[in-house]
């Protein structure tokens, strides 16, 4: 089976969602990657670097500089008359791109994939990753996308791949990019983060969250997450929103502060390897999936802890 | 301009779901259902654009059981003009492509200038219908939705993306799905429940649309997933500070 993944980048370097994306690829077959965008020639460089990489595909023209899904889910469809498979990582742009995608080859896209058990048959979660469910493909082409924290990096290096241009299309004149606002951080990415600490609605504003959460982070060099709580309340931007509408991820350890454990948290952190909970509510959920509780005040435990770290 | 609104009938948020014994799916049997909060956000987006005089009309749409009329009486007492219930069997699951190939049939015959869906439905979190009718139409998209603004014949819409905030520009007719954050669905007051009973609701079938609405993925099995394994409680921050530096992490 020849698979064809979406190398996600910034028209710089490749962002570390696609290693796993190549992991979950090679698993099908032999690996092609499609690099689109404006300016990015390094990135296809890089790319065909990745271990297990074969032919790396170049789109590089002005239409594909934001990733549009307008104009670069024709150009994967047309890729897909000599692929078949087309992976891409569940980040946003994943998302956005994939589905429109499987309309274009009139075929069921199969969302968040967490294992390949066959050819044709995979697991993903479904409610809120409350069930398991196994499914198998009927459609002659697949469209996945690919949950990054279920499938180990591939190497960035070691490969030997070939890069060949292919012929953009034209701009379909449907949408434009007007602009981005992307919040800088020096933290870790919270989706690639060894240890994540992760603050809720127990916070009570914005300052008190950046004064208990931050210096805890720091000191466990932790990218910053939040419940949604604590983003409704405007403590932190929602692009640190862990669950099942934000981000799903599953670091080393995650530290749980002041956040009571919703199903829709829960969601998006439960496959993290130690769970580590602060709460001053001994009956809260999230002590059910906590490897480690504290039942406390989190404003006397939590600079305590970072004083003692 | 007609603004088209795609809600859907799924557990409530709040049920913890039980995997059935045998493996073939979740136990609906006698579970509460609501309308998918996403699709409520849906609602009251287009509800918004009708109060600020750019959207003139609403027609509310879903695909699902009879039962899911009760779903479109919702959208309705919150302000919908009319609903279309594109009715299937008890129990039958209708895949993303089935439901945005019906919702095309549906957007031929009402020419809205503007679709909203949800970004996802609870249950099966696929995160797809606004993205293949899109496709579909040959019509932009503006997934993951966080403010929108209807200009002229374009749409702004301001997109929620993993690293923060990204606004595009997008030719009407366009499909946009809802975010969290696009705003907070009104309740459903009283007397306005007591009205959504005497607007229209058609009820259809997915073949008045020409649409074959088998599936085409197999589910061979629906699992609980792994059980994590009792943790324990400390007794204060000593004795947390000292099991966090065996875990290596400070």
């Amino acid at each position: 089976m020849k698979t064809l993944v979406w190398v996600e980048h910034d028209n710089a370097s490749v962002k570390d969602a696609t290693l796993s994306v190549v992991t979950a690829a090679a698993q099908l077959g032999e690996v092609h990657l499609l690099v689109a965008g404006s300016g990015c020639a390094a990135v296809a460089e890089a790319a065909k670097g990745i271990a297990g990489v074969g032919k790396v595909h170049l789109a590089d023209d002005a239409a594909y500089a934001n990733a549009l899904a307008e104009n670069v889910a024709p150009l994967i469809a047309g890729l897909m008359a000599d692929h078949d498979a087309f992976l891409a990582p569940a980040t946003t742009t994943g998302k956005n791109i994939a589905p429109r995608v499987a309309a274009l080859l009139d075929v069921a896209q199969i969302s968040d994939i967490l294992s390949v058990e066959g050819p044709k048959t995979f697991t993903r979660p479904i409610y809120a990753g409350n069930a398991i469910a196994t499914v198998e493909s009927t459609d002659a082409k697949l469209v996945i996308t690919v949950r990054g924290t279920a499938f180990a990096k591939a190497d960035a290096t070691g490969g030997a791949g070939s890069v060949e241009a292919v012929a953009a299309g034209a701009d379909s004149g449907l949408s434009s990019f007007v602009g981005s606002e992307i919040a800088k951080s020096e933290r870790p990415e919270l989706t690639s983060a060894k240890v994540i600490v992760s603050g809720g609605r127990a916070l009570k504003d914005a300052d008190t969250f950046q004064a208990t959460i931050f210096p805890l982070a720091d000191k466990l060099g932790a990218a910053v997450g939040a419940s949604r709580a604590a983003v409704d309340a405007g403590y932190v931007p929602n692009d640190y929103q862990v669950g099942q509408t934000g981000k799903i991820v599953a670091p080393e350890v995650y530290v749980a502060v002041g956040i009571s454990g919703a199903i829709q948290h829960l969601a998006g952190m439960k496959d993290s390897k130690t769970i580590i909970a602060i709460n001053k509510d001994e009956d809260a959920p999230i002590f059910q999936v906590a490897d480690l509780g504290l039942v406390a005040d989190l404003f006397n435990a939590v600079p305590e802890l970072t004083g003692k770290l | 301009m007609k603004a088209l609104v795609c809600v859907k009938r799924v557990i409530d948020y709040n049920v913890k779901p039980r995997v059935k014994s045998d493996g073939t799916g979740v136990d609906l049997a006698n579970v509460k259902m609501s309308m998918n909060p996403f699709d409520e956000i849906a609602v009251e987006e287009a509800i918004r654009l009708k109060e600020k005089g750019v959207v003139t009309e609403i027609v509310a749409v879903s695909v699902g059981p009879a039962k899911a009329q009760e779903t479109l009486r919702t959208a309705l007492a919150m302000g919908a003009d009319r609903a279309v219930l594109v009715q299937v069997d008890d129990g039958v699951d209708v895949e993303p492509l089935a439901v945005a190939k019906i919702i095309k049939g549906v957007v031929g015959e009402e020419a809205p200038g503007l679709i909203i869906t949800g970004k996802q439905a609870i249950d099966d979190d696929s995160n797809q219908v606004g993205q293949m009718l899109a496709a579909l139409l040959g019509r932009p998209q503006g997934t993951f939705a966080n403010e929108v603004t209807v200009e002229g014949d374009s749409v702004v819409v301001k997109r929620e993306i993993d690293g923060g905030l990204e606004t595009v520009k997008l030719a009407l007719p366009a499909v946009v799905t809802t975010d969290l954050r696009l705003n907070e669905p009104r309740y459903a007051s009283l007397p306005n429940i007591m009205k959504a009973k005497s607007k229209p609701l058609a009820t259809k079938s997915p073949a008045d649309y020409g649409v074959d609405i088998a599936p085409r993925l197999k589910t061979l099995k629906v699992a609980e997933p792994a059980v994590r394994s009792a943790g324990i409680k400390v007794a204060d921050v000593d004795a947390l500070v000292a099991k966090v530096k065996e875990l290596g992490i400070a």
